[in-house]
Parts: structure tokens; C-alpha cells; sequence
């Protein structure tokens, strides 16, 4: 039987977003537990599973254990999950599965790293044959993908813009997003390119900072102070292979890893009152929307034209201003806003119905697949 | 002159495909249990997982799969080319090389027929860049 709408997440916690100088991402990382463990309501003794994804810009062995003796906490279970951007949603779901199994009863998962202010060597680190021709960066990859993608479906740079600006119009209602001024088509068009058909502002930005969320189980967290949030659906899928062998660029794991967490919360796309796609560039959550089924294959930017995604639209998307505003940290921080979205703290960028949310974590080059379906109630 | 770019590094399993450039030759692994070419090379066949593979002579033409324009510059070494092209070019055997088109990039597009030409950039590595047609 499916462990779905057995277990809750019962706190989650954040650092600023930015330049963080004199912070290591231990510190970042201990805070943003820290804040989640009090968010939850409980005590640090009562969590015996420490589960993280590594940092980024600084690949460690053994760095939930680290984390685990920062906290003063001796664990039951700990693991490093590597999925890239998809790391952290994935290690949710682990922990909800060893506590099924008894081997743990209190997990936290956690991202942290300070790319900004510490190394950023990794983000240009040989990658291989492709360097002899120039092919840098994690933008290298999204730009060929979304050059393929508005060839393939007859678009242009324009039928891109709704997400950064939406991203943007959020943001401005977040105090702790990165970018909080509000960008127009012209920005958007006239901010450079980094790698054509990319510009700057269908980039995200590399910042320094943590979150953090704690699992357990629902009927654990009867006597807790806030509402649970409910883990009603969760599903991965890659493409694996690289750019060079991968045979479709137009469709990503997230077709593979939605279809299963839809079909395990019950939910279809009608149900969903809210998302949190991640998109640390613009085609992504439009290549997203389609895989998951909100609209047809190749109508993702027809799909977004009319703002419904933007605050006050029918289905508001990336309401804490998403990677492209808020962080362009890999995914928990996500995680982070859809729980308090859904608990109804996010004062002005509350959106009006949070029932039901779908959480998307991704990484490599649209090459990791993760998603969350989070309610308000079990599924 | 010396060439001051990054430079394929060059292993056991890869050498041969090197040293087809080297000799102008372009030569990619393919399978003689199924048939396939694959790049980049392997040990085992990515189709089959067969180990026996022979090293075929390839037409050396293709299409442009997918290219991107890189303004931003990452490695110092390409300062005088940006904003340069990398392309993603399909070979008409199968295999996609990442590679750059010569000439104007904004005359690149995708479905271009293009033809494989051979850059020696030191005396032990050639690079492949590709002219469209
Ligand atoms: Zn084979």
C-alpha cells in the first residue's frame, strides 16, 4: 500500500536569499533546520533522520553526517541524495519511507550552499569534450534546449517572457526574494543574452542560502501547533542521458514523474489551486506544465499568455518569485513556500484558494525529475 | 603558436576517434551486434551493450539538430570569439556531436545540412568544426 497521505510535513525553515558573506553552507544549513525544527513545534531531540543533497558548488562525502554533528544530533539514518535540482523532493520521500519502515520517526531534509559569496568553480568546471567548443555553464544546456523547443513549436523569445514576469510579480511581494522590482517585455527583450536564445532575465541567479523542512508522520503530529501539510503524491522520472544522446528535448522526466504522483494523490490538473514549478530557466516550467498535463505537448507558452499564472490569475504559479526572483537555490526553498501557501502565511502573496499544490524539482539539464502533490488534507 | 583553448581529453576508450581527426578521417565505434553507431565512445555498445564494436569511416555530413549563441564568457581563452556558436550537429549515421558551425551565426538554422571539416589546433589534437552546405 502507498505511503500517500500518511505522512505530513510539520515545520520548514529558511535563511536570507543573497550574498551571505562569512557563511559556510553548514551554517546556512543548521540555521534553516533550526528554524524548521521551531516552526514544527518540537524539540531537535525528537529527530533522529538528517537527509540532505549536497552543496552544489562544494561536493562533499558524507555531508548529511556532517550536518547530523553540527546539529548535535546522532542519527538513525542519514543520506546524501544526488538528483541535482530534484535532490530535495526525492529525499522527502526517502524519509517518509524509512519512517514507514521504522527505521527512523522524525526526518529533516535540507539544501544549503553559498555559491555566491564562496567558489562558483563548479558552475565552470570542465565538462568534458564540450569545453573545445565552448559549450560552458549550466545555461549552455537550457539554451539548447530552448532553441530546439521554439523551433519545434514555432515560437519566440517573447512567448517566453510570462514566466520571468511572473516570477518578478511575485517576488515584489516577497522580502526576502532577490529581485523585487517589477520587469515589463521590454526588460525582459532588452536584458542581454547569455547564451542566445537566452537573455539575462531568463536566467536565474546563483545566491547563498538554505531551507529546510521536517517529516513525520500524521498521526505523530496530532498535537502539533500548525496544520499538517499532507504528502499525497510524489514520483520521479529522468531523462538520464546527456544532451548529445538524450532523443527528445522537448519532453522531459517530468512527464514520467507526474503521471505517477497525479495518479497516486488522485488529482488531476483541475485540482490543482496553486503551483511551485521550478525553473531556473524560462522554458522549464512551460516544458513542465505541458509534461504534467496542464495543457497539450508544444501549447505550453500559448497556455501562460494570458497571466493566468500571475498573481491573481486563475492558477497562480511560483508565488515566493520562483529561481528566476525569489532563489535560483535547487528546489527545497520551493518546497518551503508551498507549505506555507498552503498553511494560508504568506500575507500579501497569499493566494486565495491553497488546497492542493504540485511541487516540481529538477535538475542537470532538465535531466532529474521529481514531484510533490502537498494538500491541505489527505489525499 | 600555441593553442591556449581547453583541449578533449583524450582517454583509452576515446583515442581512436582523436586519432581519426588527427588523420582527417572522422571514424565513430559501431556495433556489429546491432548495427549502431554511438558517440560519445564507449566500451560497451549504449544500444546493445554488446563489447564488440568496429571503428567505421562516417560520411561526415549531418544537420543542425539544435545551436546556441554564447555571449557570456566563461573561459577567457574564447574572449576574442564571443559571441561565438556551439552546435549541436545530428551526423547522418545517428550520433550527435557538439561542435561549431563556421561563418555567420545568425545564418544557423535548425534542419541545415552542414559537412564536417577538420581544425588542427595543436600537433596531437584536430577539433571538428562543421560548414553549412
Ligand atoms: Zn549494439
Amino acid at each position: 500500500m502507498s505511503i500517500a497521505g500518511k505522512y505530513i510535513i510539520a515545520g520548514v525553515g529558511n535563511t536570507k536569499y543573497g550574498k551571505l558573506p562569512g557563511r559556510s553552507s553548514e551554517s546556512l544549513t543548521v540555521e534553516a533546520i533550526r528554524n524548521a525544527i521551531q516552526d514544527a513545534g518540537i524539540d531537535k531531540s525528537q529527530v533522529d533522520a538528517v537527509l540532505t543533497k549536497a552543496p552544489t558548488s562544494n561536493f562533499e562525502l558524507l555531508y548529511s553526517t556532517r550536518i547530523s554533528e553540527h546539529l548535535g544530533i546522532v542519527p538513525k539514518v542519514t543520506a546524501t541524495i544526488d538528483n541535482a535540482g530534484a535532490s530535495t523532493a526525492s529525499a522527502l520521500v526517502y524519509g517518509a519511507m524509512c519512517i514507514e519502515e521504522g527505521l527512523c520517526s522524525v526526518a529533516v531534509v535540507s539544501y544549503g550552499d553559498n555559491p555566491l559569496t564562496g567558489s562558483r568553480d563548479v558552475y565552470a568546471k570542465p565538462a568534458g569534450d564540450t569545453d573545445a567548443y565552448g559549450m560552458f555553464g549550466a545555461v549552455s544546456g537550457y539554451a539548447m534546449i530552448t532553441q530546439r523547443y521554439l523551433h519545434k513549436f514555432n515560437k519566440t523569445s517573447v512567448n517566453l517572457a510570462p514566466i520571468p514576469i511572473g516570477d518578478r510579480k511575485w517576488a515584489s511581494m516577497n522580502p526576502n526574494a532577490l529581485f523585487q522590482k517589477p520587469i515589463t517585455l521590454d526588460d525582459h527583450q532588452s536584458s542581454r543574452f547569455v547564451a542566445e536564445p537566452l537573455h539575462l532575465l531568463d536566467c536565474c541567479p546563483v545566491t547563498d542560502g538554505a531551507a529546510a523542512a521536517v517529516i513525520m508522520s500524521a498521526e505523530r503530529a496530532k498535537d502539533l501547533p500548525k496544520a499538517p501539510v499532507y504528502l499525497n503524491g510524489f514520483g520521479q522520472g529522468h531523462t538520464a542521458w546527456e544532451l548529445v544522446t538524450r532523443e527528445h528535448y522537448t519532453t522531459s522526466g517530468a512527464l514520467q514523474s507526474g503521471k505517477v504522483a497525479f495518479q497516486m494523490a488522485g488529482i488531476t490538473p483541475r485540482n490543482v489551486d496553486f503551483l511551485e514549478l521550478y525553473g531556473p530557466f524560462s522554458v522549464v516550467p512551460i516544458i513542465t506544465l505541458e509534461d504534467y498535463g496542464f495543457c497539450k505537448k508544444g501549447e505550453g507558452c500559448d497556455f501562460v499568455a494570458d497571466n493566468k499564472t500571475h498573481p491573481g490569475g486563475a492558477l497562480p504559479m511560483n508565488t515566493s518569485g520562483g529561481l528566476l526572483s525569489e532563489t535560483g537555490m535547487p528546489g527545497m526553498q520551493l518546497i518551503v513556500e508551498a507549505v506555507r501557501q498552503l498553511r494560508g502565511e504568506c500575507g500579501q502573496r497569499q493566494v486565495p484558494k491553497h488546497d492542493v499544490t504540485v511541487v516540481s524539482n529538477q535538475g542537470g539539464h532538465m535531466t532529474t525529475h521529481s514531484t510533490l502533490v502537498l494538500g491541505t488534507h489527505p489525499r | 603558436m600555441d593553442y591556449k583553448k581547453p583541449l578533449p581529453i583524450v582517454t583509452e576508450t576515446n583515442r581512436p576517434f582523436w586519432d581519426s581527426l588527427k588523420a582527417h578521417a572522422m571514424r565513430l565505434p559501431q556495433c556489429d551486434a546491432c548495427g549502431k553507431f554511438h558517440a560519445p565512445p564507449r566500451d560497451f555498445c549504449p544500444h546493445c551493450l554488446s563489447d564488440k564494436l568496429t571503428w567505421k569511416p562516417v560520411q561526415g555530413t549531418g544537420e543542425v539538430y539544435s545551436f546556441i549563441v554564447m555571449h557570456q564568457l566563461y573561459d577567457k581563452t574564447f574572449a576574442d570569439d564571443v559571441p561565438y556558436n556551439v552546435t549541436m550537429v545530428k551526423l547522418d549515421e545517428g550520433p550527435r556531436l557538439v561542435s561549431n558551425v563556421r561563418g555567420p551565426n545568425d545564418a544557423i538554422r535548425i534542419g541545415d545540412r552542414v559537412k564536417l571539416v577538420y581544425d588542427d589546433v595543436s600537433a596531437e589534437i584536430t577539433l571538428h568544426r562543421f560548414v553549412r552546405l
